[in-house]
């Protein structure tokens, strides 16, 4: 038993292991076991979005008694981690329950800075690296400074790649437009959608990105069907993956 | 598929038009953003002019009988109307009362939600939208498709076919500057032609019974102006406590709505010119029923800059005419439902919730919140389509139980990496038009972690 | 019950819970040299700055301007920068006005920080459209009178009795057409604000 909980999105355990494991070995690295309560299932995001609240509750009520064990719990997803800190209040009624869990739960980039105190990752990465801002992340969790704000520069995710070796970042014409996933938006407005993909892939290869990363991989996993289809080449890494020294 | 989503689909196919018109708006959004960034207090006048609408809100009731009190006063004629039709009507009321048939109208939203023309025009009053932009989607008998920039989405060689026909300019002429002289003489006779004008109000001051008109062209001036009559139509929630406030929304407004530092006009009406009549009209037209919800009530603090337009990465990308309401974008999506919930409960949904809409709003409107709230709300209505909530239980009947979320999982992979191409990929499948499915690999996270513990 | 009522009553019901009103905004911008910024952003907003040091020097200044020059009715509350050829005492309907192609009006204070100045409607009155049906637009200000912020110059104004003003911020402008500014719309095709001093 430790004092970190792992909580894992529903499509990383489903779909993308390797962005789980590659956290886990990260946080470990960092002289922070974690504990992977398998209760766990899904934060009730989608259901929460689709409109429809009352099959969300049970999710929110269940990751509460999943998680009030631990000290701290740790996501590596932007949008769980702000549907369970800003939106779990809408769902449920206010308790010392659910603000003990959700203001314990920290996205996996701002837990290592904020927590851990860790600035530096050390390690190399020599390749030019397209960094998306996920919304949720950016402008509910606040990892970085929102364009559209007049407040100083700010960039936690930024500042863990930026400290290996040989990374450089790609320019970008647009700092933090949306890839369009936005959850059910992805296939209720499927048109608008790719549209927004398209673009910001168009933004990523225009700044001669080798790889795309961010800390949410449903952003990813949108963009890299877009980019697959297209036959775009350029890959597709999650923050953790890149930080845990997964990629060559 | 919603309505939104399916003009939407039509607009975004057309994709050369749809490029021009997102970088059209980013454009205006990337003015917003140097002009914001000129002032260091920015934020904090946010903050504050967020205080400020909140406060009055609060106290509206005071603040509207304050603001009637004084404006008499001043020689004002105060008039309220409990919906659109009512405010149509005593439009026209003030007008035949007079004999006048001849009214020239600047940009208004709130005329916009109460279709005011086509009933003045119905009732034998010859009406002329004087703003540039709003002349051209006039005689292009369109809507406007944004608040602010109403003929955003159509190119000057449109405009210039548009004009040729109308004020008959030179046939295929497009020159901005060109088309905009011919306006200027086309409406000036109207201007002067006109014996009563309408104006909109961007704020009006409780405190002093005065209003508050922001304009560029002239137009809403020379329509006030010119004839002897001033028709001024504002909603309940354009109130503001003191003249002092104004500052705080006058430094934020065209910063955020344009880019630039101020407009070319700030008028100040404080009761009617010496020998004129200055008739006010109060509107409620459901932001009563707005105030009253605990959630959506800070909508009402909409200064409309359409600042959330421009910054939309949906709106850029589908036009204004697709959201199907008078006042579209984000904060349309958030007004709209409240006035006729079962029309436009798609609206919310038009919309990744990706909350830039937030960031840019001078009043910190929670627009990306309310618009996740609204799905709820029409959720629970029963106004959501069938089949989304039955997935959303079956979803969650899944989700609560490990094990058959764990068999589902598993299954779902098995499938993915057997079917063929041609069954994984039909049309059915939306995802899949544009798009490469997820990977579906062999073991899960938790079965891979599990064994590497043991 | 009357709309009023109605409305009135709606509004109370709506029962939204007491916000205070927040303490008066402080901690906004000042500029280094607030003549300069202001010369600066009435370029911006499309207007020309004149300074001159005396009111000889403003008289051959204005009337030496173009529009000035070619102009055949001049329409001047300020006598000391123009006399003007037009008689604006007795004018009581404003349409008479609409063949003015400069007017002369006098300023009471300028805004550094956007160009904007303030035009009292009193001397107006009931002919205060020809602020905007002039083809061009001479204000006169003193530089004295230049406010850094639209703080300072709303802590100057005073709101009593039936009165019009306006915050004039350069020529009248539109970009309806493709988002290309165009600077003359249906006001002012010009402005040019002389300091005086």
């Amino acid at each position: 038993m430790t004092d970190v909980g792992l909580f894992i999105p529903c499509y990383v355990d489903q779909c993308y292991p390797e962005v789980g494991l590659a956290a886990v070995r990260l946080l470990e690295r960092l002289n922070c076991p974690v504990d992977f309560p398998e209760a766990q299932t899904c934060c009730g995001q989608p259901m929460g979005n689709s409109g429809s609240a009352e099959a969300a509750r049970p999710l929110a009520e269940r990751y509460l008694s999943i998680f009030e064990r631990y000290r701290y719990v740790v996501c590596p997803s932007g949008s769980c981690t702000a549907m369970v800190r800003h939106h779990y209040r809408d769902l449920l009624p206010s308790s010392p329950l659910l603000e003990a869990v959700t203001q314990k739960t920290y996205e996996l980039c701002e837990f290592i800075v904020d927590v851990l105190g860790v600035a530096r990752i050390p390690g190399a990465f020599p390749r030019t690296v397209a960094l998306h801002q996920s919304c949720h992340a950016l402008r509910e969790l606040r990892l970085a400074s929102s364009s559209e704000r007049v407040v100083p520069h700010v960039d936690k995710v930024r500042g863990l790649l930026a400290s290996l070796d040989g990374i450089r970042f790609a320019p970008l014409a647009l700092k933090d437009e949306c890839c369009g996933f936005g959850g059910i938006f992805s296939v209720e407005e499927e048109a608008v959608s790719c549209a927004m993909g398209k673009d910001r892939l168009s933004d990523f290869v225009h700044g001669a990105a080798d790889v795309v990363t961010g800390v949410d991989m449903s952003c990813l996993m949108h963009l890299q069907g877009l980019a697959a289809r297209a036959k775009t080449p350029v890959r597709f890494l999650h923050v953790a993956e890149i930080l845990a020294g997964a990629a060559a | 598929m919603t309505p939104h989503a399916k003009r939407a689909a039509a607009y975004v196919a057309n994709t050369a038009r749809m490029h021009w018109h997102d970088k059209a708006l980013w454009h205006v959004r990337e003015k917003r953003d140097r002009a914001a960034a000129t002032v260091p207090e920015w934020e904090a006048l946010r903050t504050q002019a967020a205080a400020l609408k909140a406060h009055t809100l609060s106290r509206l009731g005071e603040y509207l009988e304050a603001f009637e009190a004084n404006a008499r006063k001043l020689g004002a004629e105060v008039h309220w109307a409990v919906d659109a039709e009512e405010h149509n009507r005593v439009v026209l009321g003030i007008l035949k009362e007079r004999g006048l048939s001849r009214l020239v109208k600047s940009k208004s939203m709130l005329t916009e939600e109460c279709h005011l023309n086509g009933f003045l025009e119905k009732h034998g009053v010859d009406v002329i939208d004087s703003d540039l932009g709003e002349r051209i989607v006039q005689l292009a008998r369109e809507t406007p498709s944004h608040i602010v920039l109403p003929a955003i989405h159509k190119k000057k060689e449109e405009i210039g076919e548009l004009f040729f026909q109308h004020l008959k300019t030179d046939k295929g002429a497009s020159d901005p500057k060109y088309l905009t002289e011919a306006a200027r003489g086309h409406l000036r006779e109207r201007f002067l032609a006109a014996d009563a004008g309408l104006t909109g109000v961007n704020f009006a001051i409780a405190e002093t019974g005065g209003i508050v008109v922001c304009t560029n062209e002239g137009n809403a001036d020379l329509g006030a102006s010119l004839p002897r009559v001033h028709i001024a139509s504002l909603g309940v929630e354009k109130l503001i406590p003191k003249a002092e406030d104004l500052p705080v929304f006058l430094r934020l407004l065209a910063r955020s709505a344009t880019g630039q530092p101020v407009t070319s006009y700030t008028s100040h009406f404080h009761g009617p010119r010496p020998g004129g009549e200055l008739h006010l009209v109060i509107v409620d037209n459901g932001r009563s029923a707005l105030l009253a919800s605990a959630t959506h009530r800070r909508a009402l603090s909409c200064i409309r800059c359409g600042a959330c337009m421009n910054t939309c990465p949906v709106f850029r990308r589908s036009g204004g005419h697709s959201y199907g309401a008078t006042v579209p974008g984000p904060i349309g999506s958030v007004l709209s439902p409240s006035a006729d919930a079962k029309r436009y409960a798609g609206l919310p949904f038009a919309s990744s919730l990706c909350g830039s809409c937030t960031d840019v709003c001078p009043v910190k409107i929670d627009l990306h919140h309310q618009l996740l709230v609204w799905r709820q709300e029409l959720g629970e209505a029963g106004l959501t389509p069938l089949s989304k909530r039955l997935a959303a239980r079956l979803g969650s009947f899944v989700l609560q139980r490990p094990w058959l979320y764990r068999l589902v999982g598993w299954l779902g992979r098995a499938a993915l990496r057997r079917l063929p191409r041609a069954l994984l990929y039909l049309p059915l499948n939306a995802w899949g038009r544009q798009r490469e499915l997820p990977p579906a690999p062999a073991r899960s996270f938790r079965a891979r972690f599990k064994k590497a513990l043991r | 019950m009357s709309s009023r009522e109605h409305i009135l009553s709606a509004v109370r019901r709506a029962a939204a819970p007491d916000v205070p009103r927040p303490s008066a905004f402080s901690g906004w911008q000042r500029f280094e040299e607030p003549l300069a910024h202001f010369a600066r952003m009435l370029g911006e907003v499309g207007g020309t700055l004149v300074r001159v040091i005396s009111e000889d020097a403003l008289r051959d200044s204005v009337a030496s301007l173009e529009v000035v020059a070619k102009a055949k009715k001049v329409a001047s509350l300020v006598p000391e920068a123009h006399p003007g050829t037009v008689r604006l005492a007795g004018v009581e309907d404003p349409h008479q006005l609409a063949s003015v192609e400069v007017a002369v009006l006098r300023g009471a204070f300028g805004v550094a920080e956007n160009g904007a100045v303030w035009v009292p409607g009193a001397a107006l009155g009931a002919r205060r459209a020809l602020l905007f049906v002039c083809q061009h637009l001479v204000l006169v200000v003193d530089p004295a009178d230049v406010v850094p912020t639209l703080h300072e110059a709303y802590a100057r104004l005073r709101f009593e009795g039936p009165n019009f003003g306006c915050f004039v911020a350069g020529p009248s402008k539109t970009a309806d057409i493709e988002q290309a500014l165009v600077i003359g719309a249906h006001g002012a095709r010009s402005a040019t604000v002389f300091l005086v001093g």
